[in-house]
């Protein structure tokens, strides 16, 4: 499509966006397109800019390039076969996705894994969230200028690759759980491997912070830079670390606990101005709080079955359920319609991603060019849990 | 023939630069030299950034094409030359074609005035250091021209970024050049010189370099420069202009092919030249280190030694690694070329070990390893930092420099008097 540069023929119009401060020249607005084919949208995300000179008057996202109708797919397959396909919205924490599908399940059907399956499935879910963080860090790093922490992240998210890879199998995709448990017992050494991450991690966290934390351009670039309110988190429903930076101490493994999370003893970090950098000092508290997590769980992890009494066809009672878990990017929730049948009559999926994406338009009014690219990072968000 | 083959030996025992001795066909000689070993010191510089940035940052870099990827920027010049060359539908012709000629031209012409030594230069121009700053700012036309000509938006910011950050470091930078312009003058006649080669000289008969006189006004003035010119070359932590995260490639989007290796010879060549004038103002030029402390015909000769030692040790590195090479007639060709290279290397360096030779090259060997020294902390700091935003830039350079180098102008002005009242 061609794409026209002038005013009144963008899909802008329209939208009522106020302008931050009176232009000192009456100028025209510029109006570029970025993406959806662009480094800095971490996919297929377009964005239509309206430019006064460097600064921003106003933004659209527009979605739906990788849109995969996953929900619909979820209402024409069985409850078991629909499961893989979750690991394919939010691929870099595909594990985050199966557990919350696979409890949301296990809720409608009114069962429980298992301990020692709870155990594993903590800390698989902790380690996803580490690698998803680490990605993360390495790709907004990136944004913002700096290449070289993305290649000190994907070194150490190589190492978690590889603990997902002897378990399951696979890495990315990983369809690590089932409903009711795991399919598969730890590997022989499993334990070990994960102790030796823990180790071998913490120091490498430091080595992230050294880089970033105290440095001047990066300070400057991410103090200030995309403030968001509490209050206006919760009204867009904005959640996670986002939600968190700004002050709000909400996390559903506290708030609502599943997967045995309430006997971990962990911290949630909260941050007070909802700026980039104070999303940047959750995440990176968040990878120390994992670390606690999974040290805790790999410590006192059980032994016992892995799989809890789940019917071979999984035919749940009609009724519905909504389940969330707190995902490395927000809430992740499944909401089900069951009407008894061995198909859900409706899916509907929560992604934090997607709901975060509103917040994007509050946070880059009257910022900078640069900013833009700085606050789509600082989201995270993973376009495949955003289209669907 | 006679008198051509006298013509040219009567300079060979000349103490003055081609140029100033009015001889044209050694001044056609050096510019021939200047302009093979630039574009030699490109490519390596293109092979150099590659593997120090990819080994800080836990990877190999290029591997494949030669040994040790010594190749890869030749692979990579013929891959330019070969691709299509495109236009914009939209673009404004000429101007889209005379741009990277601007560019290129700008950031070649400055090495006419650069001393690589008191007689390799083309020639010594009495306004040397203007000239430089002059012609090396001529290059934000052909920035400007190749975003404007492109029609297209993201070239069109990164052009006005690039233009408005050239230019307003072009002042900080050019006040901290002022004060070194007045350090020139403390001798006995009192009067300073712009001359390129009379700041060495100066430099030489003063005895210190300007970094260290007037401790720390000579550092602040130097370290003014030193971030100055990084912004001025657009080059990381100020790459504002071609962002790739915002701006995709910036003001160079729409060039490709030819046309692009021209905008990256220019900048990588324009890098070369601030650092040598940042070299020639502050770090002595082609003075060899630590001409006081250790001094005396044992101290020149073992510094006369540096260069082969150094062409001799490269080519040792070349031999360790041509005997780790995998045993296999895969690598038969790679091992054979990687020996070649260390043996031309070492012969090289055997070379420099003559007497008529090493006189006359130790200059040229002082001024490439401190320029080679600013090559390494442009890539030191692209691995580093992260980017400015725009607004912080002019900042930067509004704010803090400028009045940073007004400041250390006018106190070196006051040094300079106090000590030469005292005198």
């Amino acid at each position: 499509m061609h794409w026209n540069m002038t005013d009144q023929n963008t899909s802008l119009s329209p939208l009522d966006l106020e302008t931050p401060e009176k232009p000192f020249l009456d100028a025209n607005e510029l109006v570029i397109n970025m993406g959806p084919q662009h480094p800095a949208t971490h996919g297929v995300l377009r964005v239509i800019l309206r430019l006064d000179g460097e600064r921003v008057m106003g933004l659209e996202c527009v979605i739906g390039y990788l849109h995969r109708g996953v929900e619909k797919i979820g209402e024409h397959r069985t409850y078991t076969m629909f499961n893989p396909y979750v690991d394919r919205m939010d691929y870099v924490a595909a594990v985050s996705n199966g557990l919350g599908y696979c409890e949301t399940v296990e809720k409608l059907l009114g069962v429980e894994a298992p301990p020692r399956a709870q155990y594993i499935r903590v800390i698989l879910t902790e380690l996803n969230r580490m690698a998803s963080h680490q990605l993360w860090l390495g790709t907004h790093a990136l944004d913002i200028g700096a290449i070289t922490p993305l290649f000190y992240t994907f070194r150490d998210r190589e190492e978690i690759l590889k603990i997902f890879e002897k378990y399951c199998g696979a890495r990315l995709t990983t369809h690590a759980f089932r409903i009711g448990g795991l399919q598969y017992e730890a590997y022989d050494g499993f334990e070990k491997d994960v102790k030796n991450f823990v180790s071998f991690v913490a120091p490498k966290i430091d080595e992230y912070e050294e880089l970033l934390t105290t440095n001047r351009i990066w300070l400057e670039r991410t103090k200030g830079v995309g403030i968001i309110s509490g209050k206006d988190c919760i009204a867009l429903g904005v959640t996670g670390p986002v939600l968190r930076a700004s002050g709000v101490k909400w996390d559903l493994r506290k708030a609502q606990p599943y997967a045995n999370y309430k006997n971990f003893d962990f911290d949630i970090p909260v941050g007070q101005n909802g700026d980039t950098y104070d999303r940047y000092i959750v995440r990176m508290a968040e990878f120390r709080q994992s670390l606690r997590i999974i040290q805790q769980a790999v410590d006192g992890i059980p032994e016992g079955p892995i799989m809890a009494k789940v019917p071979k066809v999984i035919k749940p009672p009609v009724g519905e359920v909504y389940h969330s878990i707190e995902a490395p990017k927000g809430e992740l929730g499944y909401f089900i319609v069951s009407d008894g049948s061995t198909q859900p009559y409706r899916m509907r999926v929560r992604p934090p991603s997607f709901v975060n994406l509103q917040a994007l338009d509050v946070m880059c009014r009257g910022a900078m060019v640069a900013d833009v690219v700085a606050v789509i990072g600082t989201l995270d968000i993973v376009l495949g849990e955003v289209d669907r | 023939m006679q008198p051509f083959i006298h013509y040219v030996q009567s300079y060979l025992t000349s103490d003055k630069t081609p140029g100033a001795a009015g001889n044209m066909f050694w001044a056609f000689v050096y510019i021939l030299l200047i302009f093979t070993g630039l574009s030699i010191a490109v490519i390596a510089m293109n092979w150099l950034e590659r593997k120090i940035l990819a080994h800080m940052q836990v990877r190999l870099g290029p591997m494949r094409v030669g040994p040790h990827g010594l190749l890869q920027p030749i692979a990579d010049a013929i891959k330019l030359l070969l691709k299509e060359d495109i236009m914009p539908a939209e673009a404004d012709g000429l101007v889209f074609w005379m741009a990277p000629l601007i560019v290129v031209l700008a950031a070649f012409t400055v090495f006419i005035v650069v001393p690589f030594g008191p007689t390799h230069a083309v020639t010594d121009m009495n306004i040397g250091v203007l000239f430089m700053l002059g012609v090396s700012s001529l290059s934000v036309l052909g920035v400007v021209m190749a975003g404007w000509a492109s029609n297209s938006h993201y070239p069109l910011i990164g052009a006005l970024r690039s233009s408005a950050q050239m230019v307003s470091y072009e002042v900080a930078m050019g006040l901290a050049v002022v004060s070194v312009i007045l350090m020139t003058s403390l001798n006995a006649t009192g009067t300073g010189t712009l001359s390129m080669i009379g700041i060495v000289q100066a430099q030489q008969s003063q005895g210190i370099w300007f970094i260290f006189k007037f401790f720390p006004l000579g550092l602040i003035a130097f370290f003014i420069f030193a971030v100055a010119m990084v912004a001025e070359t657009n080059r990381a932590p100020f790459d504002l202009p071609e962002a790739e995260s915002e701006l995709t490639a910036g003001f160079h989007t729409e060039y490709s092919g030819f046309r692009w290796s021209l905008f990256f010879l220019a900048e990588y060549s324009a890098m070369i030249a601030v650092s040598s004038i940042a070299v020639t103002l502050w770090l002595g030029g082609w003075l060899r280190p630590f001409p006081g402390l250790l001094s005396g015909s044992t101290w020149d000769l073992v510094f006369s030694l540096f260069p082969g030692i150094t062409f001799l040790f490269l080519a040792a590195m070349c031999f360790y690694s041509t005997a780790r090479m995998p045993k296999h007639p895969y690598f038969r060709i790679q091992t054979i070329g990687l020996a070649g290279f260390g043996v031309v290397l070492g012969f090289i360096g055997l070379l420099l070990f003559v007497t008529p030779v090493r006189d006359r090259v130790q200059d040229i060997y002082w001024f490439s390893l401190k320029v080679a020294g600013f090559m390494y902390l442009y890539i030191w700091y692209r691995g580093t930092f992260p980017r400015y935003r725009f607004d912080q830039l002019m900042k930067v350079g509004w704010k803090v420099l400028l009045p940073m180098s007004l400041g250390v102008l006018i106190l070196t002005a006051g040094a300079g008097m106090w000590f030469s009242v005292g005198k």
